[in-house]
């Protein structure tokens, strides 16, 4: 069937972007009290996004592009373009944005400075869109900073000593390789004499082989300033540290906004600035491949040795984003296709678990797994999404992880990199060692004493406030769908593909 | 009268009216000379930007006689843009005084500290802004000598108006430093005419300077001038006049008024001297890049709201001194090309040097206005009794942390478009202790600013008395952090306005 776009308007993309700008500029100036005008401003704003960025979908896949920009001096503008690479990343964020609004609400009812945090959580999703649809380095760099200071307040929200510490922690990293990126940046301007990103690469391999010795420093630079919100190996420490967080927020850090932005950074890196072949013939995307693949190993074990469940899924993000660099690293279109589905493939997963997680907490209290026995049976729906999470992460069909891994799989055999394969087994088998115990715990033991003795009141009609077990049930939706009908091209699946294809990467 | 000739009157005129009808002393003369004043000095610069857009550097002879007897009034894109930024700091600042010094009609009290206060603050900073105008729009040494007497007179006076002890000594000592270096420049303009017989900054320039005589003229104006602006290592005077004055008095002083000395030194080592010496270049840049670090480490061990932010502007004025070496063709040590005959100044370094000078005009004045809110409401200054303050003033807060990223360089600020512009500059040139300077100063920076939010933030010491900060306080603050970052958005009318005339509009 031919496809007509619906809307052809250039300004769409920035329509994207103010979507989530506008309520939180005006979420700023509301009193504390006002709830209900603040929930209904961040809603409108959620549903707008989704609603736009299906508009920018369908127009895409019928062969419409949208690119708008704003000259900020001469030869230097916030470039906004949206095509099927940038809408892989913006229909993740505004999907998860929504479902995390009606989470957060619920979750942060009757607790304190609920304007500010929702004020900058907004900004924190405008910077992901504003970065996901960067048409330049500059605009990349330019939104990815502001990420790094919209997400500060978010982290420091308890204003514990232990959160503040956090948030110096948080703010050390990717401040200081914020620093890095933009002269690594700058450096690039200056060496390649443009900031444009262009499928395939703007740098000429001729000039890489002139001069390898800067070209190595700047893809360093850059890698460096990528790589610390992509939480790769050994610029990976702030992430468990920022898990003091409120849950909403680890799972909009760990699944869409800080993460993502790291991980499609290197994704930008290696393919839209040096062009994946010439990456791999100065030897920079071997060290990629090679510093993901430890990261994806050493990750799960430290996860191994944790006991707070939020930890876990920290020390389990640092790993499964690793899979992205990795995929995306590789010399094979099935691998791109892999590391790329698995943006969104661990997003939604990883969303879910997080969600169960603070739902565990926020209604028994419980945070270590060592207390979740027969938590399951307490809350069987948040354990049944969270089973899907898990399962997914593990990567058994048909949970969406495991297309992820297939993919990788094919492609690193295809780019006749065989040791990947021990990689994705290796990590499989530690995932499955870390989650399987949690679930085992949740369904089979007897209820631990730390939250049953409590129980004594007459339950709730639902096992928790609906408005948190609706998000989780819908993603863990998401994570089987996204499995089950990966052959419809408007899977995530099938729109990777579609990126490779139309050789937009 | 042209239209150039109307703006350039307006710009020294108009607020040097105003300050005669805000003497009148009445609650409607103060009223209607702040009025008066940021309207012409608003129209003045955007009448003056449209006209050097469209024509290039615009000359005003008053009265009709030209040099050497009569006033010469000139102006380029670097007038212009700075005109411009001290008539937004300006306009937004006066808005401000009329509520900070509280209740105007209580003025016939005048015997009171509050009341003189209010009734002379209006009259001194409409006769600075005049005087600024001046130094901008001055075509010859006199006349820059005039404006600049003035601008310290009046400038040493703003900050005694906050009546304590401490501000007093300030205020005096502000005021003999800055005599001294008027005192200097005179001296090196001495020794310009006695060489050269001209004072119109456009005939010297013609004639190149050169030799002993130039060289100790030169050293005696930028020592002078350094003072003025607080360049490393004479900076000693500047935080506790910035931190002792009250807190319009102190936004004006740090955003806008030691620009106009700084001015000076550009136009002194550029547009007239040619770039001078290589070696001139480096030490000015050397002493900015020590001011960066030693006013950043300063500044994160003040415990007073006030003085962070006054170390903080020791620390950003040196971004400027950076730019010094930076301009020179080629980068320093690349090409040999020393002496003036060197045509090719980097656009780059110039147009992110005074962009970052505008962000800082902008970003520093709605910092010491939101500090002026927050220590308002508790009545005290150190950075413990700020606690909970962001949940009471989240404006103001917005304010502080929005002009804090511009001096950080964070987006979205002009600081960030500014600095990527030195750094562009820096690396193309090989010149990577800046680069390095640069990068860590802005980390510096943002560890400092994040010191005083945090404690805005606190929650638990929360202390409780609190006055209501009237919403113009707050509103004028927030403003002028926001036109920081819409500058960071949209700088490409200020590029080019700054590259109408360039960094030597004679040449």
């Amino acid at each position: 069937m031919e496809l007509t776009p619906l809307l052809t308007w250039s300004a769409l993309p920035l329509a994207v972007v103010l979507s989530s700008f506008v309520p939180g500029i005006a979420i700023m100036f509301l009193r504390e009290e006002q709830t209900r005008l603040r929930n209904t401003l961040n809603m409108a704003g959620a549903v707008a996004k989704v609603a736009l960025v299906g508009l920018m979908l369908q127009g895409v896949a019928a062969g419409a592009s949208y690119e708008w920009a704003l000259e900020v001096i001469p030869e230097l503008s916030l470039t906004l373009r949206g095509d099927a690479l940038a809408l892989l990343f913006v229909t993740l964020s505004a999907v998860l944005w929504l479902v995390t609004t009606l989470y957060a609400i619920a979750y942060l009812e009757e607790s304190e400075n609920r304007t500010r945090f929702f004020a900058f959580f907004s900004l924190c999703v405008t910077a992901t869109t504003g970065l996901a649809m960067a048409g330049d380095l500059f605009t990349f760099v330019f939104f990815y900073e502001a990420l790094t200071w919209a997400t500060y307040p978010l982290v420091v929200h308890k204003g514990t000593p232990e959160a503040i510490r956090a948030g110096r922690t948080y703010l050390f990293y990717t401040l200081g390789a914020g620093a890095i990126l933009v002269v690594g940046a700058v450096w690039f301007q200056v060496e390649a004499g443009t900031v444009q990103f262009a499928a395939g690469g703007v740098v000429d391999g001729a000039a890489v082989a002139a001069e390898p010795v800067t070209w190595a420093f700047i893809f360093a630079f850059l890698l460096i300033g990528m790589g610390v919100k992509s939480a790769l190996f050994p610029i990976h420490g702030w992430l468990p540290t920022a898990m003091v967080a409120p849950a909403p927020v680890s799972a909009l850090l760990h699944a869409v906004a800080v993460v993502k932005a790291g991980a499609f950074g290197v994704t930008r890196l290696l393919h839209s600035l040096f062009g994946i072949e010439v990456a791999w013939e100065m030897g920079a995307a071997m060290v990629v491949a090679g510093l993901a693949a430890f990261t994806i190993v050493y990750a799960s074990i430290r996860a191994l040795a944790q006991d707070d469940l939020k930890k876990v899924l920290a020390f389990s993000t640092v790993s499964q984003l690793s899979y992205i660099a990795l995929g995306v690293a590789l010399l094979d279109p099935l691998a791109h296709a892999g590391g790329l589905v698995h943006l969104v493939h661990q997003g939604i997963m990883k969303i879910t678990l997080f969600f169960c997680a603070g739902l565990v907490a926020q209604t028994l209290g419980v945070k270590k797994i060592s207390q979740m026995g027969g938590v399951a049976r307490r809350m069987p729906l948040t354990m049944a999404a969270f089973t899907i999470g898990a399962l997914g992460m593990i990567g058994l069909p048909p949970v969406a992880g495991f297309l992820s891994k297939w993919y990788l799989g094919l492609g690193a055999l295809g780019a006749g990199q065989s040791w990947v394969i021990a990689v994705l087994l290796a990590s499989s088998l530690l995932n499955a060692a870390y989650f399987l115990p949690i679930l085992k715990t949740a369904y089979f033991d007897e209820p631990d004493p730390s939250w049953a003795e409590g129980e004594k009141a007459p339950r709730p009609r639902w096992e928790a406030d609906w408005r948190m077990v609706v998000p989780a049930l819908t993603t863990a939706g998401f994570s089987l769908a996204a499995g089950l009908l990966a052959a419809s091209s408007w899977s995530p699946l099938g729109w990777a593909l579609f990126i490779i294809e139309r050789g937009v990467l | 009268m042209t239209g150039a000739e109307l703006w350039t009157t307006a710009a020294v005129f108009g607020p040097l009216l105003a300050a005669l009808v805000a003497l009148g002393g009445r609650p409607w003369t103060l009223k209607a000379g702040l009025a008066l004043g940021s309207g012409t000095a608003l129209a003045g610069s955007l009448g003056l930007w449209v006209e050097v857009t469209r024509q290039g550097p615009v000359r005003h002879l008053l009265g009709g006689w030209g040099a050497p007897l009569g006033i010469e009034l000139w102006a380029d894109g670097f007038s212009v843009a700075m005109l411009t930024v001290t008539a937004v700091v300006g306009a937004a600042v006066s808005l401000y005084s009329l509520s900070y010094f509280g209740d105007l009609s209580e003025l016939d009290a005048g015997a009171s500290p509050a009341g003189r206060a209010a009734r002379y603050f209006a009259p001194l900073w409409l006769l600075l802004w005049a005087a600024l105008n001046g130094i901008y729009l001055s075509a010859d040494l006199f006349n820059l000598y005039v404006s600049l007497e003035i601008l310290g007179l009046a400038a040493a006076a703003l900050v005694t108006l906050a009546v304590t002890p401490k501000a007093t000594v300030a205020g005096m000592r502000y005021l003999i430093v800055s005599l001294v270096g008027s005192m200097l420049f005179l001296l090196g303009v001495a020794l310009l005419y006695t060489e050269f017989g001209t004072l119109s900054l456009e005939e010297l320039a013609a004639a190149a300077p050169a030799g002993p005589m130039a060289a100790a003229s030169l050293a005696l104006m930028t020592v002078g001038m350094a003072a003025k602006t607080a360049l490393f290592p004479l900076h000693a005077w500047l935080p506790p006049a910035h931190a002792g004055a009250p807190a319009p008095a102190s936004a004006l002083l740090s955003a806008v008024v030691v620009k106009g000395s700084f001015f000076i030194l550009v136009r002194l080592w550029f547009a007239v001297y040619g770039g001078a010496s290589d070696g001139g270049l480096l030490l000015m840049g050397g002493l900015g890049a020590a001011a960066i670090l030693w006013g950043s480490v300063l500044a994160l061990r003040q415990r007073s709201l006030k003085r962070v932010i006054a170390y903080s502007t020791v620390a950003q004025l040196g971004y400027l001194f950076i730019m010094f070496p930076l301009l020179a063709p080629e980068g320093l040590g690349a090409g040999g090309a020393s002496g003036p005959a060197s045509p090719e100044w980097s656009d780059d370094a110039w147009t992110g040097g005074i962009l970052l000078a505008l962000s800082h005009a902008l970003a520093k004045a709605a910092m010491f206005m939101a500090a002026g809110n927050m220590t308002y409401a508790v009545a005290r200054d150190a950075l413990r009794d700020i606690s909970g303050v962001a949940h009471r003033l989240p404006m103001s807060f917005l304010a502080f942390g929005l002009g804090g990223l511009s001096l950080a360089g964070l987006p979205p600020s002009a600081g960030f478009v500014g600095k990527w512009l030195l750094l562009r500059e820096a690396i193309s040139a090989g010149g990577w202790f800046w680069v390095a300077i640069i990068t860590i100063g802005g980390l510096l920076t943002i560890a400092y600013v994040l010191m005083v939010l945090r404690h805005a933030l606190d929650l638990k010491a929360s202390s409780g008395d609190f006055r209501p900060v009237p919403k113009r306080m707050e509103w004028a603050a927030l403003l002028l952090a926001l036109a920081a970052a819409t500058l960071g958005v949209r700088a490409t009318e200020t590029f080019q306005i700054l590259l109408q005339g360039g960094v030597t509009p004679w040449s």
